[in-house]
């Protein structure tokens, strides 16, 4: 392919113009709003359903949600998540409930943030928080066990009161956790 | 008891070393800041107030750095002697550049300048070239081939370059007619900064310093991009530091010497700046003019690396050889006509 070239005239050949021009083009920018986020004081914006740490959460009455069926860590991709099923202490005010975790360990090194889990809990008792900074200074440590998954998740204001009521909550009351536009999960009344 | 004319040459010494030091440290810096802001970033903000102790950070960084001798170099003498060499010329060459007028101080009158030579741009050249010695030496002790690479460009480069440089300054002499760096600047306090007269030979010293001193857009000895950052590839640690400062200080220099021989030095064109001094404070405001007009030109170095890009090899040496050495030539022909024609000695 032949290329056309542009005849440049003598003053454009010297390049001093171009260069003239390209030093006022950057000496503009000196003065300009700077694009950097300063991070660690400045947190980015995250956006509605933003999917962070998986963690635990209790019911309003500060109940273990989580009834140790499992299928949260059958449904999990990567496997960062098992559990040790246990029994609830016989003569506790909820022992119908009959099952709760012994031990819940989440990898956060393996945790995919996909929302699986949260999708999949029939008790809504597991839910992706929006915390992003994750570190630790060993593997170890970033094997999220049960306590700190309860402590992380803290308890979540929604209507699912399913030992209070069983199975039926009463009429009128929304289904599943209500959320603002942004997506944040909203405290209910 | 020490004599004093000796105390004031250590004196002298030590502030001129010691504020040049700074200034070069302080020039990294600037660079970093002036490329981040051009590239709409922040640039280093964390070290002390507004990031200012940022230098300070690097060389204790520097020094507690593990020195790397890689295993295949042979000549660790080489090696190791190649920062030094890189970096002394630039601090030597300073000695003959004037930074003020006098300073009168205790009935001493003190001259601003460290050895006042009067061979004072013929030394300057004879050390400077001294340079280019350890940038080859690197390149070449470093025993691989990028530094190697690099170490050949900028033989090439520097020799080449040095051409267009001593012969750029010609004019100046002859038109002051007189070779010390002290008297040009009085020259030009007296009569117009030379760049006035001159400004086809300020524009080939200029650019020929930023290809003496491989600074972008002729940085091929050091083209990162392509040699893995030329002849200081194998260098760590504080021998790294010395080419880093060795490359700043000799920016330092080309500054110092572009406002001596064409920016009019300490002087400006009104009073008290236009003769030399004959009191204190006059004295220091001199040396504060010199240093702003240095760092001025330090500025543009900074300004003229993030906005170029690099030259291609044959493009650097058709400039250096097929324009810049004739258009010297002509250059001093015409300056001896007109001068002829005007009469002067």
């Amino acid at each position: 392919m032949q290329v056309q070239r542009p005849k440049l005239t003598f003053l454009e050949r010297t390049y001093i113009p171009q260069i003239l021009k390209g030093m006022w083009l950057t000496i503009k920018h000196v003065p300009q709003k700077k694009f950097t986020r300063q991070y660690p004081e400045e947190k980015p914006v995250l956006f509605g359903d933003y999917r962070g740490a998986p963690t635990l959460v209790k019911d309003p009455e500060n109940r273990v949600k989580c009834v140790s069926c499992q299928l949260c860590e059958f449904v999990c991709p990567p496997k960062a998540i098992r559990i040790t099923p246990g029994f609830r202490a016989e003569g506790a005010p909820d022992e119908n409930v009959e099952k709760e975790p012994q031990e819940f360990e989440i990898d956060m090194l393996r945790c995919i943030y996909c929302g699986f889990c949260e999708e999949v809990c029939p008790e809504e008792a597991i839910y992706l928080q929006r915390d992003f900074a994750i570190a630790g200074y060993s593997r170890d440590e970033l094997k999220f066990k049960k306590q700190k998954l309860l402590e992380l998740g803290g308890v979540r204001p929604d209507s699912i009161w399913k030992w209070k009521y069983k199975g039926a909550p009463p009429p009128g009351t929304p289904i599943g956790p209500v959320r603002d536009g942004k997506g944040a999960p909203v405290a209910e009344a | 008891m020490i004599p004093t004319e000796l105390l004031i040459h250590i004196i002298k010494i030590a502030a001129v070393i010691g504020v040049m030091l700074t200034i070069v440290a302080y020039t990294v810096m600037l660079e970093r800041w002036l490329c981040a802001w051009m590239q709409d970033r922040v640039g280093p903000n964390r070290v002390g107030p507004f990031g200012l102790l940022q230098p300070l950070a690097d060389g204790v960084k520097f020094i507690f750095k593990e020195d790397v001798l890689p295993h295949h170099i042979q000549h660790k003498i080489y090696f190791t002697l190649a920062p030094a060499i890189t970096m002394v010329p630039a601090l030597i060459t300073i000695a003959v550049v004037p930074w003020g007028s006098y300073l009168p101080i205790f009935g001493h009158n003190i001259k601003g300048v460290l050895a006042d030579l009067d061979v004072g741009v013929l030394y300057i050249f004879a050390i400077a070239s001294l340079g280019v010695y350890g940038i080859v030496l690197a390149g070449w002790a470093s025993n691989s081939k990028y530094p190697f690479l690099g170490g050949i460009r900028s033989s090439a480069q520097m020799i080449s370059y040095e051409v267009c440089l001593g012969l750029s300054v010609v004019p100046v002499f002859m038109q002051v007619g007189a070779l010390n760096l002290s008297r040009v600047v009085e020259y030009q306090a007296a009569h117009t900064w030379l760049v006035l007269c001159q400004p086809l030979s300020f524009f080939i010293f200029m650019v020929s310093a930023f290809a003496e001193t491989n600074r972008t857009p002729f940085d091929l000895p050091e083209a990162e991009q392509e040699l893995v950052g030329g002849y200081h590839t194998e260098y760590s640690s504080m021998k790294f530091a010395m080419f880093f400062l060795g490359e700043y200080a000799n920016m330092f220099v080309a500054s110092a010497m572009m406002v001596t021989l064409f920016c009019g030095g300490w002087s400006l064109p009104f009073a008290p700046f236009n003769a030399p001094a004959t009191t204190l404070v006059a004295g220091l405001l001199h040396i504060a003019v010199f240093l702003a007009k240095v760092i001025f030109f330090l500025f543009v170095f900074v300004w003229v690396r993030w906005t170029v890009p690099r030259f291609r090899y044959d493009q650097l040496m058709a400039l250096g050889w097929k324009i810049f050495v004739p258009l010297t030539i002509v250059n001093i022909f015409i300056t001896g006509v007109v001068l002829m024609l005007m009469g002067a000695k």
